[in-house]
């Protein structure tokens, strides 16, 4: 059996290894495909659906689905960014994001990518739901208004640390985050450090790299895969 | 020798801060240019309260947390041909809708009556029929009007609202480099 395969992302043919995702594929021939639950340490669970694009024209999430040989992929097209665009909206409207007075301004995945997309307003009425803040841990804070749901912080626990320190409870519109108190959390846990918003931050550790130096403040998200592929230039 | 008509500006600032009408005095001399091209109408910043004419442009800071604020919008889109939301109030309800998870009747007991620092034997809450009648949420300003831009930030740079500014009115995109778009 081959190593490799072939396949096209937007007519382009690349290389890709057997086993790989699509968006793992994508991103190592400098192809950025937007994605806010995969992260390349940990098992993709295809929560967010921000990474979608067409797969021999059907629609399917890059993260989750495994290269193969022969497939056609289109990854910008005015529909796809709509689509995504209006994802990344559902989830500002769904939570409470108030950028100003968030500690992860500047350095949040989601905010980062709102400003790619070119998201100005949201085309969905605000939600504003009634969500707690959970600080009884002494050096984690717990901030449901602004969790997305992603389940990195779920996965990390369960498999990076090998606790189950964090679990989802309640469906639909009442998913939300529990911390089990199975296990101690601990500031050290990967669980603490991979959520890409401001929802699981430590304490004590707020607005501490200056304006002008945070992760998004010169260089939109992508930027860094993009720079892997010289014919690529970032919007 | 022919004066152009010079475009008008009206600007408000409803449920904000001032900080955006603060940002757009910050553009510092480049002030003296704008007046140079334009007539500000309605605005704090020359005090007149109502229209004098019809607007080119309007600018709102703000979004809306009571009735008062909602009538002078939909009179901003009556009588402004363009309506610019500026800010994060105006764009997402800001700051002043972290209220809106709470319900207003606690809002209001909070403030008026059993707030740590609050004297307030009789208990009675503000009803002069002066005061606007607060909304039960604030909202953002296209939940209300039809807008046609909004300027992100918190409030936007100098520097946005003058790019923003002279596009339009030099009938340009508004297309702002990468290190203006912030949400904050
Ligand atoms: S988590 Fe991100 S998007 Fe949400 S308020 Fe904080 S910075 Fe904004
Ligand atoms: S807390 Fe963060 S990492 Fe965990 S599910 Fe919510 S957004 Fe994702
Ligand atoms: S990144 Fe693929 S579904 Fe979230």
């Amino acid at each position: 059996m081959p190593e490799e395969v072939t396949l096209t992302i937007d007519g382009k043919k690349i290389t890709a290894k057997i086993g790989q995702s699509i968006l793992e594929a994508a991103e190592e021939n400098g192809v950025y495909i937007p994605h806010l639950c995969a992260l390349q340490e940990l098992h993709s669970t295809g929560a967010c659906r921000v990474c979608m694009v067409r797969i021999d024209g059907r629609y399917s999430a890059s993260c989750t689905q495994p290269v193969s040989d022969g497939l056609q992929v289109e990854v910008e097209s005015d529909e796809l960014l709509e689509i995504r665009k209006m994802i990344v909206e559902m989830l500002f409207a769904e939570g409470n994001h108030f950028c100003p007075c968030c500690e992860k301004s500047g350095n949040c995945e989601l905010q980062a990518l709102a400003y790619r997309l070119g998201i100005d307003s949201v085309r969905f009425p605000y939600q504003f739901p009634q969500r707690e803040v959970d600080a009884e841990h002494p050096d984690v804070f717990i901030d449901h208004n602004r969790c997305i749901l992603c389940g990195r912080c779920v996965e990390a626990s369960r498999n990076a640390d090998h606790k189950t320190a964090l679990e989802f409870i309640g469906r639909g519109k009442n998913k939300r985050l529990a911390v089990t108190g199975i296990v101690d959390l601990d500031r050290a846990d990967k669980a603490v450090s991979v959520c890409p918003v401001g929802a699981i931050l430590l304490k004590r550790q707020a607005f501490q790299v200056p304006l002008g130096q945070r992760r998004f403040d010169h260089e939109p998200i992508g930027a860094e895969v993009e720079s892997r592929n010289p014919e690529v230039r970032t919007p | 020798m022919t004066t152009a008509v010079k475009p008008r500006i009206a600007t408000v600032s409803l449920a904000g801060c001032f900080g955006c009408h603060m940002s757009l005095l910050d553009i510092d001399e480049r002030l003296l240019d704008l007046v140079e091209i334009v007539d500000f109408d309605r605005s704090p910043i020359d005090d007149i309260k109502t229209f004098t004419h019809r607007c080119a442009i309007g600018l709102v800071e703000g979004g809306c947390a009571n009735d008062e604020n909602v009538h002078v919008l939909e009179e901003f889109r009556e009588n402004c041909d363009i309506l610019v939301s500026i800010g994060e109030c105006a764009r997402t309800g800001g700051i002043p809708a972290l209220r809106n998870s709470i319900p207003l009747a606690e809002c209001l007991d909070e403030a008026y009556r059993s707030g740590p620092t609050v004297y307030n034997p009789t208990g009675t809450l503000p009803t002069d029929e002066e005061l606007p009648l607060l909304l039960n949420r604030v909202v953002p300003c296209h939940e209300v009007v039809r807008i046609d831009y909004h300027v992100m930030g918190c409030p936007p740079s100098a520097e946005t609202l003058w790019q923003v500014l002279t596009a339009l009115l030099s009938n340009e995109k508004v297309q702002l480099p990468y290190e203006l778009i912030k949400y904050d």
